[in-house]
């Protein structure tokens, strides 16, 4: 990296997380002027973006043996597997933190009505057939 | 307002900004992004310890969400419609008359909800922008800023982006400009705006915005334990860097763009001292820069061989240096 952000050191590291997205930024030129530009990514954002995705991927993994022990329930599972923690699965469905906290539990989970079930599968983005058999092979 | 022509896209660092510089060029004022985020107070600083996301601090190298919209009334004299919704059929309505009706409007939406975005993008965050141009049957069209082509979202989708719950809940959240001034005196604008930035990145009155807050990250990083927990520490230093690098900061924290508008600025004025600004913080950015590539280091170290006290030093060097940038703007008396 070189002392000063000029275009040509504006770097261009194709990052798999961006999927071939450029995203434009201002560097200068060679006239020492400041010129919009585009990047292809930096190394930097993707290993701190892979970091965060490997964290949750890997706890989805951890839940998803406990989903199948009858330990927690899928909504655990699918909170994990779209990057979510429970303060923010609880904000995303406008519910108390106390109330997914209770969705965790197999056995609520099971009595659920199809308004729950609608809701959790749309905000997980699947359908409800897949929130309620789980049979993920993680 | 009159509109006669079509929209043309074009690609932005930031979506606030894109979005508010693409109304107003669209109704005649234009002026360039940095310009826009610059004149508009877009810069802060802040480490907030006791606002959490996802556990961690909340950082945040820009203002809050819609600061721009607010901005741009303050200081550039325009004048938004804006409205949040109650009923989700209501907002759908509403949009489609108005784009239909010619109107080109800005939505904060959610980006988990966006498809167009790279899966790997799709985080629960709330507060992005993007415009309307138009619609064909159950489809919008969309200039997204920070995208380099426009694209299409279906009614279904941009509703639950719009609708989305949570931290900065966009409510629906529409707005366009109904009266603007293409006369504006832009340099009363940008004395008035660098002088608020100042006053806020070297006297705010606590400790966690401004260049206080950049030192203030700094003991916090300093104080990490990496032999208790090198896992948190790790996720912890990967959690600012992603604040400082995401889409739409334009690399370093903003800090690139906002030497891009005192560059602009001094041209403007004719003040070299505005130039020489400029290249601080350009430097202060490079500095920025460093220290997420130190972090990305250490995020990639497997065994927590790395020393925290450096990366805080990297830190305390940004805080210098932004010091200087903005005392130098002050001894300007603009």
């Amino acid at each position: 990296m070189g002392v000063i952000m000029k275009i040509s050191e504006v770097p261009q590291d194709d990052i798999k997380t961006l999927n071939g997205v450029k995203k434009a930024l201002y560097a200068i030129d060679d006239h020492g002027c400041y010129a919009k530009t585009t990047t292809s990514g930096w190394e930097a954002e993707e290993v701190v973006l892979n970091q965060v995705i490997g964290d949750f991927d890997e706890k989805a993994k951890e839940t998803a043996s406990r989903v199948r022990n009858n330990e927690t329930s899928p909504i655990e599972y699918f909170m994990y597997k779209n990057w979510m923690d429970s303060p923010t699965l609880a904000q995303a469905m406008g519910l108390y933190r106390w109330q997914v906290k209770r969705h965790f539990k197999p056995s609520i989970f099971k009595k659920f009505d199809d308004r729950m079930l609608v809701e959790y599968a749309t905000l997980f983005r699947i359908s409800v057939d897949a929130l309620k058999n789980f049979s993920r092979e993680d | 307002m009159a509109k006669l022509k079509p929209l043309e896209h074009r690609h932005y660092a930031h979506c606030e900004s894109g979005v508010v510089t693409a109304l107003l060029r669209y109704h005649g004022l234009d002026l360039s992004e940095p310009m826009v985020f610059g004149i508009t107070g877009g810069l802060t600083f802040a480490y907030i310890p006791f606002i959490k996301i996802t556990n961690m601090p909340l950082i945040s190298y820009r203002m809050l969400p819609g600061s721009i919209i607010k901005g741009a009334e303050k200081n550039l004299d325009v004048q938004f419609r804006t409205r949040r919704y109650r009923e989700k059929e209501k907002a759908l309505a509403e949009l489609t008359t108005l784009v239909d009706s010619g109107e080109i409007v800005g939505l904060q939406t959610s980006v988990y909800w966006l498809p167009y975005f790279p899966p790997e993008m799709r985080f629960q965050f709330n507060a992005h922008n993007l415009i309307v141009y138009g619609r064909e049957g159950e489809e919008f069209l969309i200039s997204d800023p920070v995208f380099e082509h426009p694209v299409r979202v279906k009614a279904d989708d941009l509703q639950n982006a719009r609708f989305a719950r949570g931290t900065l809940a966009p409510k629906g959240f529409i707005c366009y400009p109904v009266r603007i001034n293409p006369s504006i005196d832009l340099r009363k604008a940008i004395k008035k705006s660098i002088k608020r930035t100042v006053r806020m990145m070297l006297y705010a009155p606590v400790p966690f915005i401004g260049v206080k807050g950049i030192h203030y990250m700094g003991r916090q990083i300093e104080q990490l334990k990496i032999r208790e927990d090198p896992r948190y520490v790790r996720l912890f230093l990967g959690h600012i860097v992603r604040m400082q690098e995401e889409i739409g900061t334009g690399g370093g924290g903003f800090r690139f763009i906002y030497a891009a508008f005192l560059q602009e600025a001094g041209r403007l004025m004719g003040s070299t001292r505005l130039e020489e600004a400029s290249r601080m913080m350009t430097e202060a950015g490079d500095m920025w820069r460093q220290f997420a590539s130190a972090c990305a280091k250490a995020c990639k170290s497997k065994t927590g061989d790395f020393d925290v006290g450096e990366i805080a030093q990297l830190v305390q060097k940004c805080a210098k240096q932004e010091k200087h940038v903005y005392s130098h703007l002050k001894s300007m008396k603009l």
